[in-house]
């Protein structure tokens, strides 16, 4: 039997995730979120289809909402990655996004949340001003099971009027 | 009756709590489960990483039904990282043996081995257990598996599985029927239909369907070696009977097995049945003296894992010229694929249909047939509704057929049908307790009317456009106790649940409820029940699920049964403890029990209401100043209470009201409006209810217009992914506007009835519905589901 922690097969790469750098020698074909949830311990991304099309892993890379589990880790070097563990008001608590998700009631069983937020977060970074249109638009970007996505595009939007009201 | 007032403004996350009066049953209260899940910090089955882990996964059936010739397994263990590999004579488990206490003729028992033995019935069914470094080289490791079939002729449906000389998936049932039972023969029931004006009949089928909860299923199984027992974490709604069947497969006493369940990414019914793979990772891992992750991929998830739904219903009714109706007469057929799930069995679903298809309306004779037949398809379990979604259909088709055919509206006639006085004892001996089903049905035809849908339908007509709208009028079943169960004659039979309520020595509450969240919110809602009955803060209130070590029994989450069984457990137990607490404080004050109560945390006395003695001080003195007790009271501050239904539990109900516009040229069937007016009795919390509907209602049009899996002629699975299977996003689903009627169960201390399910039961009948009012100008009538673009253009093209 060969070893497949031989690193003959492995790559050493570089990630810079939520800010921080982090060495790791992987699999070629490991996967970006594998790696961010079982090498890094960022769990919060989590994996819904390993096929790109539920969103549950989707992660900011150079701020665009990417499908983690579409990308080796190798392709993640030299970009700059954002996940949900990067949310929040930097004392622990709920930024504004997470705060209109939880007063919308925009979850339920918690597990797509992550990607919404990093997907919403990526949206309202470039649209700083949606249309409800455009909004449904984006949250048909990920599934959910739990909430039927009407709670999940109004927190969205109220966060962007909230945002717009404090500038 | 009226709808409810708005609600009040949500609470802030359990750090206000309510003062006494100030009442927190009833108030949108923010959820305690939110901020963790918010930030990654929830905690999932496949977020445990426990030291020497290793990884599995499965290697499963590639045909429907054959004998193995040959299970060589040799080639996976010499694949890289692969560390073991077993097959069912390696591990030597006993069966999972669901069972009903029913006469042969009426339930066929059959096992469902942990892995196949010498034979597999479906494309999935799991043969060994591969367990690698990872679950890359575990995957590896299926690849070099060598299966040798001797190719079965499979039985791909029903109809294939009831036509005479069938091949048999299991030996041991003949005619592929693993239950079939007649039931409610109404004397003179044949009379009636010959002498009826006007009798309708309905032919139903249901696509097959995958409940999807987003976290696929999965466990991770160790030994403790301290405790001397198998810890099992796995994503189950129903851990006490994960650990019952677990024990009973690997052949360890129950005590050796402790299930913890984490946060769960959903599981709407696929979760409440024991699956096999989670036991063989447990076996396992006892084999190895290691840890053993499995968590399902998606394809397994679509393909192998337990899937839900398929029916067909064949059925009549006979009404009177003025539309009351008379007598209805079914023959329900559900495909429960390969296997009988645990603890329900095959039953579940007819055994569900047969018991309560009369639904909301006055059926004064009824007969049933119900029969549940095992094919070479994947193994189904109860998925939300149970049967109601099709039943509900199908009734409400017959409703709509009734009215057309006699000329009256589709609304009137329900309204000449539906229950109206209670308690209301069916044909189907079920009591009926309050609700609101003619004032739901008539505010969801007002809410649509005055909203000028009728105008716009009349309207679009004139544009050569499709509008049409429809309707379900339902009611649905939730606090099943055990007699309800035992009705049912599970040889297992659920229905009570056991909380304890303890506070230690700073006043904090820790509260076990037996019942699983897995998305309903217990974290929050439970601590409200309690938090009002103690008269304390929210934030001293925490609720713990999902561990046998922790929790003393319970029968998980299914069948809307948490609020109303679990919530009255916590309930109790609270009152219990608040009992004892009056008697440590009334001795504190030198007073008697009697002449003391409960304030805002605190125990006063009754007469003079500013003497008080706070929660803080009973409890320093029921731990740490034992002194103090009076005899007769023993230390520490705890209680314990359970609750059970006895009798037929307690009945949400709702209408549904829908607007569609059907596409021409592309069969797409467009919600413009979708109004739900739902009655729950008293919303422990208002905004999590709405959460439910909204949720249920985009599952009950997922069924409605999008989701199947099929099969081909070899028993193939056609849906391997997301690309197969559409599970409708933001694009598909409408909003709902959602309406409350408030008409609070007589027997929970909240008023509540339970919430769960209603949305999917309601959602695929109404929509139903409103496409045949869009298609009536063709004179097509659709009756089942999913309702294809296919299905609805070559209607619209059929219109003279």
């Amino acid at each position: 039997m060969t070893d497949t922690s031989s690193r003959e097969n492995h790559l050493l790469i570089t990630l810079d995730v939520n800010g921080e750098q982090h060495e790791i020698l992987v699999e070629p074909r490991r996967t970006l979120v594998d790696v961010l949830r079982h090498d890094l311990g960022l769990t919060g991304t989590h994996v819904g289809c390993e096929h790109g099309i539920c969103g549950a892993c989707t992660v900011l890379a150079d701020g665009k909402p990417v499908r983690a589990c579409l990308m080796f880790a190798a392709q993640a070097e030299g970009t700059a990655l954002r996940t949900v563990e990067s949310l929040g008001d930097g004392c622990g608590g709920l930024g504004d996004l997470q705060q209109s998700f939880t007063e919308h009631h925009a979850l339920q069983c918690g597990f797509c949340t992550p990607g919404f937020l990093m997907l919403a977060e990526g949206f309202l970074a470039e649209c700083p001003d949606p249309e409800p249109d455009e909004i449904r638009e984006v949250v048909a970007a990920n599934l959910c099971r739990c909430t039927g996505y009407q709670p999940i595009a109004e927190a969205i939007g109220h966060c962007a009027a909230r945002r717009l009201k404090e500038k | 009756m009226s709808p409810t007032a708005p609600h009040p403004a949500p609470a802030p996350h359990g750090t206000h709590g309510s003062p006494e009066g100030d009442r927190l049953v009833g108030r949108s209260v923010r959820r305690r489960e939110d901020p963790r899940l918010l930030t990654g910090r929830g905690r999932f089955v496949d977020d445990i990483a426990l030291p020497g882990m290793l990884h599995a996964q499965f290697v499963r059936s590639t045909v429907a039904h054959a004998r193995i010739a040959e299970l060589d397994l040799d080639g996976i263990r010499e694949v890289p990282g692969v560390v073991a590999v077993f097959d069912a004579a390696d591990l030597g488990l006993a069966d999972i043996a669901a069972r009903l206490d029913r006469p042969l003729h009426e339930f066929v028992p059959t096992d469902m081995p942990i892995l196949a033995r010498d034979r597999v019935r479906y494309v999935g069914e799991p043969l060994a257990i591969v367990v690698a470094r990872d679950a890359y080289a575990a995957e590896d490791g299926i690849e070099a598996a060598k299966v040798r079939y001797d190719i079965l002729p499979p039985v791909v449906s029903d109809t294939a599985a009831l036509a005479p000389g069938a091949p048999l998936v299991h030996d041991a049932a003949a005619r592929n029927t693993l239950v079939d039972v007649a039931m409610f023969a109404t004397e003179g029931i044949d009379d009636v239909f010959a002498a009826a004006p006007c009798v309708v009949e309905v032919h139903t089928t249901t696509g097959r369907q995958n409940a999807l909860p987003l976290e696929t299923r999965g466990a991770v199984a160790a030994w403790d070696a301290k405790e001397d027992q198998l810890v099992l974490h796995t994503c189950t709604q129903t851990p006490h009977q994960v650990r019952t069947v677990a024990a009973a497969c690997l052949g360890l006493d129950e005590r050796a097995v402790r299930v913890v369940v984490p946060d769960m990414g959903g599981g709407f019914g696929q979760k409440c049945v024991v699956g096999r793979e989670e036991i063989a990772a447990a076996a396992a891992a006892l084999r190895l003296g290691r840890p053993v992750k499995w968590i399902e991929d998606r394809k397994d998830a679509l393909t192998a894992s337990f899937l839900a739904r398929e029916q067909r219903y064949d059925v009549r009714a006979a009404f009177a010229a003025d539309g009351t109706i008379l007598a209805l007469d079914a023959d329900v057929v559900c495909d429960m694929g390969a296997y009988s799930c645990y603890p329900f069995t095959a039953g579940i679903e007819p055994l569900m249909a047969s018991a309560e298809m009369p639904s909301v309306y006055k059926v004064p004779a009824y007969r049933v047939r119900g029969r549940a037949v095992t094919t070479n398809k994947a193994p189904t379990a109860p998925y939300r509704g149970v049967s109601r979604p099709q039943y509900v259909m199908v009734v409400e088709r017959l409703m709509e057929r009734a009215a057309r055919e006699l000329g009256i509206d589709a609304v009137e006639i329900r309204r000449r049908n539906v229950i109206t006085e209670f308690p209301y004892t069916g044909v189907n001996n079920i009591t009926y307790d309050p609700g609101s089903y003619l004032e739901s049905l008539d505010l969801c035809a007002k809410v649509l009317h005055d909203e000028g849908w009728y105008a716009a339908k009349e309207q679009a007509a004139a544009e050569g456009r499709h509008l049409g709208i429809g309707y379900s009028c339902f009611s649905e079943r939730t606090g099943y106790g055990s007699t309800a169960f035992a009705a049912r004659k599970m040889q297992v039979v659920p229905g009570f649940d056991i909380s304890e309520v303890r506070m230690d020595t700073t006043g904090a509450l820790t509260v076990t409820t037996g019942t699983q969240n897995h998305g309903q919110s217990h974290e929050t809602t439970m601590a409200q029940i309690v938090a009002d009955e103690l008269h304390v803060d929210l934030g001293k209130v925490r609720i713990h699920q999902g561990d046998t070590e922790r929790i003393t029994y319970g029968w998980g989450t299914f069948a809307s049964r948490s609020i109303v069984v679990g919530g009255s457990a916590v309930q109790r137990a609270a009152a219990k403890l608040g009992a004892k607490l009056v008697a440590l404080g009334a001795h504190l004050m030198d007073a008697k029990p009697e002449d003391a109560e409960l304030g805002a945390g605190c125990v006063r006395l009754r007469a003079e209401p500013e003497r008080t003695v706070s929660y803080e001080r009973i409890a320093e003195a029921a731990y740490l100043r034992s002194n103090l007790l009076p005899d007769g009271i023993e230390p520490g501050l705890s209680a314990t209470a359970s609750f059970d239904v006895f009798d037929d539990g307690t009945f949400s109900n709702a209408t549904h009201g829908v607007v569609v516009e059907l596409h021409e040229g592309t069969g797409r069937v467009e919600i413009l409006r979708y109004v739900c007016v739902e009655d729950c009795g008293v919303a422990v919390n208002p905004q999590v209810v709405e959460g439910q509907c909204r949720g249920g209602i985009a599952q009950g049009i997922a069924g409605a217009l999008f989701e199947q899996i099929t099969y081909d002629a070899q028993g193939e699975p056609s849906a391997t992914s997301f690309m197969d299977y559409k599970v409708p996003t933001a694009w598909e689903i409408p909003d709902v506007a959602i309406h409350h009627l408030e008409t609070p169960c007589l027997f929970t201390t909240t008023g509540a009835k339970g919430a769960g399910e209603g949305g999917t039961i309601g959602a695929p009948a109404a929509v139903l519905n409103a496409v045949n009012d869009a298609l009536a100008p063709t004179g097509v009538e659709l009756d089942s589901t999913p309702i294809t673009p296919e299905t609805v253009q070559r209607a619209l093209e059929s219109r003279p």
